[in-house]
């Protein structure tokens, strides 16, 4: 196996890494912030991917595509949010998965019924696609590394308006004292809505992005929420820092996985069965290392400590 | 307002009364429906004693009701090709036969559960979900990536399994099986609410440091809860894989284990009838609903809103004007 | 002397650069009801949770009939005798007052594992409710709802809870804590007849009771116990009125 593969896959694995970040920066401050776990996380990546794909589809153009997708799921945040989502604050939790589960069973029929069940397919645009050269020989799809600088961007940018806004000092101070903010006449209704939308808009533009390489199909966003939640309990939940180390541990052990358990299995297996017990516990990877991460640490690495 | 118990006669004697109407009026079919609400009911009574009792909010249960699903798959996949299963160094024949099949289902799932319940019983609350999500689906991905049961497109069994004495081919026949499971589980689930155990467990879900205060266990209490649980959900899943003769990965898939919750919720959280009834509602409201639009589940989704932002005692607690167990 | 019942030896536990609890050594002794009074903040529940098991000391131990239990969970100390009440009841507010009592009773026998009989046909357990119940006067409350008890019922209640464990030694959370001026008289009147059976550690802010009460008093400042005496000792104790009542010397 030569270096030049397991750079690419490196590669792989951080271009997913970056995208299930995007999911689970969301999902961990929406936690962080109002206490609650939303499972129709992945229904807004869904209609990032499918908003993109039909405004790609009318007017050609990629980043009006882009900014639909941003638009629609942040739209459509905000609207569950003021809907459905806001009556789940300080609900037993079980409401909560039950309400969200609610929310994905409504957005995936209602996705179907307006789009049909066949796949959408969104183009890369030409100026991103094809392959370009790296350093050492190495050559690698344009569009993809352009995923891994855009996920790394919009992390840079998010820590820069937790850290050093204003906003973000209102979005810290909700995560510490309810009460207190609002004493502070800070709106807290409203920041609410806008922390949700943010997050929403986040999942949207990751399946923005991700459609373009696979297939926009109604139930796309699910496995990667799952996912999400991998990562959020590997990094901690409510931190961002760990939503963002785990989303990489999470990509390189999957994409690594899938490459090299094959690989490592035929040292010592015949072809056919490595073949099989590789992809096999390939599939199983994450979980494992999931598992792992709860044996030593239960709360995730970066998660407050019980 | 309706006194809850006899409100669960009369569940209890319709789930009786429609397959024997069925046969007088020879709709084989209706039968089929009232099995699989049968099924789903004992899948989502063992969920029960995890959620209602103990509150532990699975979102994982599907592993269970998919690992009953492939012992009987694989049992029965053996048998009817006459191959050997070859397991850790031992060739074990398969079998076509009920009892050994729920047996292995039972024991395969509960150690399962106790697996994955010393994993998740580190953490609690919104983690405690999160992690059984994602083990859920980790078997959903195992059992596709596992080529020699079928992959994707699952497992096949020519002839339902047999059990001694009956014609389980029969619908009503099988149907009478299941049913009877059904009110052994029932019966089990009364008993270990009331006994010690369940004392203890339920006072576990409400205030566990009142728990440790008087000397025991909250975390080990709840681990057997998810054993039993987990075990009873495993054997639904044998019974279902028999019912449809087939087993695929979609049994393992999240969805199902989000509808088990939701069977619960709309019948009632921690009451022993209310999986029953909400079993009872889903399928009928798959069948009528289903029939009506494809896209069936919008409403779900809308009746299952309001179920949970405005009654939350589910049907049961409607008619009988009490609340549900707070999870 | 007698050996105490209860005691810590030089306890401390820090919380940032907040010192909770710095170098507490308190005994107590059989027969005898010994007060932890200090002003708020003053680290009274941390203790009690180093006490009980809830919180692990940074340094120093716990001892309970001369054994070590610093390394042991709230079960193994509860299992070793130690009867506790809650500041906040916590209670299963779903389940009826006798449930809430026979799962004292359970704990006391040790075996939860039983799946098959009723819990309330077991005369074992319920013969031991009953008598806790009895005793602090909540007995015909005993079908009753835990969550439509009134405030003063639930206190009650929450020491019956540890009566059922028979435990060698009791710690109090503010057991008067919104009780009325009727209903801390007469859980007044019940301590003082609980402490032969066991002696009762007692965090608590009514001062009638505890001068009613105490054998002894800790006075807790800051994470410190500044004296330790008899009710007249505290009384008159200059460090004692300088720190806790405000009082210029």
């Amino acid at each position: 196996m030569s270096t030049l593969l397991i750079i690419e896959q490196v590669l792989n694995g951080l271009q997913f890494g970056v995208m299930l970040f995007l999911m689970a920066a969301g999902l961990t401050l929406i936690f962080g912030v109002m206490g609650l776990i939303n499972l129709a996380h992945g229904s807004l990546y869904m209609i990032g991917a499918f908003a993109a794909a039909a405004v790609a589809g009318a007017t050609g153009s990629f980043v009006l595509a882009l900014a639909a997708a941003l638009a629609v799921a942040a739209i459509a945040g905000a609207l569950i949010e003021i809907t459905v989502i806001r009556r789940l604050y300080g609900k037993a939790h079980l409401d909560q998965v039950l309400a969200t589960f609610a929310l994905i069973l409504i957005f995936s029929e209602g996705t179907r019924w307006l789009f049909g069940s066949f796949p959408l397919f969104l183009n890369i645009p030409d100026y991103l696609s094809g392959p370009v050269a790296l350093p050492g020989g190495i050559q690698y799809p344009l569009y993809r590394l352009t995923l891994i600088a855009v996920g790394l961007l919009v992390g840079l940018g998010l820590w820069a308006l937790i850290e050093r806004t204003r906003i973000g000092i209102q979005i810290r101070a909700g995560e510490n004292d309810r009460e207190m903010i609002a004493a502070l006449g800070v709106d807290i209704r409203l920041l609410y809505t806008l922390v949700f939308a943010i997050g929403a808009a986040l999942a949207g533009l990751a399946g923005a992005l991700v459609g373009a390489i696979q297939s926009v199909q109604v139930g796309m966003g699910e496995p990667v929420l799952i996912l999400a939640f991998v990562v959020i309990v590997i990094g901690g939940i409510g931190s961002i820092k760990g939503a963002f180390i785990g989303a990489l541990l999470v990509g390189l052990t999957d994409t690594l996985g899938g490459i090299f358990l094959p690989e490592l299995f035929k040292l010592f297996m015949e072809p056919g069965a490595a073949t099989q017990t590789g992809s096999a516990l390939a599939s199983m990877a994450i979980y494992i290392l999931m598992s792992l991460v709860l044996i030593w640490r239960p709360t995730g690495l970066f998660g407050a400590r019980a | 307002m309706i006194p809850e118990r006899l409100l669960n006669w009369v569940v209890f004697a319709g789930l009786l009364a429609v397959p024997l109407w069925a046969i007088v009026a020879d709709e084989p079919f209706t039968i089929t429906l009232v099995t699989r609400a049968v099924i789903l009911a004992i899948a989502a009574v063992g969920l029960n004693i995890a959620l209602g009792i103990g509150g532990l909010v699975s979102l994982g249960h599907a592993v269970f009701f998919g690992l009953g699903g492939y012992a009987m798959g694989i049992l029965a996949y053996h048998a009817q090709t006459y191959t050997s299963l070859d397991l850790f160094g031992l060739s074990l024949a398969g079998t076509k036969s009920m009892p050994i099949i729920w047996l292995v289902a039972v024991v395969v799932s509960a150690l399962a559960a106790w697996v994955i319940g010393l994993l998740s019983l580190r953490t609690s609350g919104v983690y405690f979900i999160m992690i059984t999500l994602a083990f859920g689906q980790m078997f959903y991905y195992f059992a596709i990536s596992w080529s020699t049961y079928g992959g994707e497109d699952g497992l096949s069994i020519y002839v339902r399994n047999g059990f001694p004495g009956l014609n389980t081919l029969v619908p009503i026949q099988f149907f009478g099986l299941c049913f009877a499971l059904l009110c052994i589980v029932l019966f089990l689930n009364a008993r270990l609410q009331n006994a010690p155990f369940g004392l203890a467990l339920n006072a576990a879900r409400q205030v566990p440091t009142r728990v440790e205060t008087v000397g025991l266990n909250p975390m080990r209490l709840k681990l057997v809860a998810f054993v039993i649980s987990g075990a009873i959900t495993g054997l639904a899943g044998a019974l279902f894989a028999d019912l449809n003769r087939f087993v695929s990965p979609t049994m393992f898939n999240w969805q199902l284990s989000g509808e088990l919750i939701v069977l619960i919720i709309i019948g009632g959280v921690g009451r022993l009838y209310g999986p029953v009834v909400g079993a009872c509602l889903f399928v009928a409201l798959e069948h009528w609903l289903g029939a009506l639009t494809e896209f069936w589940h919008v409403y779900l989704g809308l009746i299952l809103l309001v179920i949970v932002l405005f009654a939350r005692g589910g049907i049961i607690g409607l008619l009988t004007g009490k609340e549900g167990a707070h999870v | 002397m007698s050996e105490p019942i209860l005691a810590t030896r030089n306890l401390r536990k820090n919380f940032g650069a907040l010192t909770a609890t710095d170098d507490v050594s308190i005994d107590l002794r059989a027969g005898e009801i010994h007060a932890i009074i200090g002003p708020n903040g003053a680290g009274k529940s941390t203790l009690i949770a180093q006490i009980c098991g809830g919180l692990r000391p940074d340094s120093g131990s716990v001892h309970l009939l001369g054994r070590d239990v610093t390394a042991d969970n709230t079960q193994a100390r509860a299992q070793a005798g130690l009867g506790r009440t809650f500041q906040i009841s916590a209670l299963a507010m779903e389940d009826s007052v006798l449930e809430n009592v026979v799962l004292g009773a359970l704990g006391s026998s040790g075996n939860p594992w039983r799946f098959w009989s009723r819990a309330l046909s077991d005369t074992s357990l319920t013969a031991k409710a009953d008598a806790a119940l009895e005793r602090v006067g909540l007995i015909e409350h005993r079908n009753t709802r835990c969550a439509e008890l009134s405030h003063g019922q639930r206190r009650q209640l929450e020491v019956a809870v540890a009566l059922t464990l028979s435990p060698k030694a009791f710690v109090m959370d503010e057991p008067m804590a919104g009780l009325g001026a009727e209903g801390s008289k007469l859980l007044t009147a019940f301590l003082d007849q609980l402490r032969s059976e066991a002696p009762i550690l007692l965090v608590e802010h009514d001062m009638d009771a505890v001068f009613a009460l105490a054998d002894r008093i800790s006075v807790l400042v800051y994470g410190q116990v500044i004296a330790t005496g008899t009710v007249d000792e505290i009384r008159q104790s200059r460090a004692v009125r300088e720190a806790y009542l405000g009082e210029e010397a």
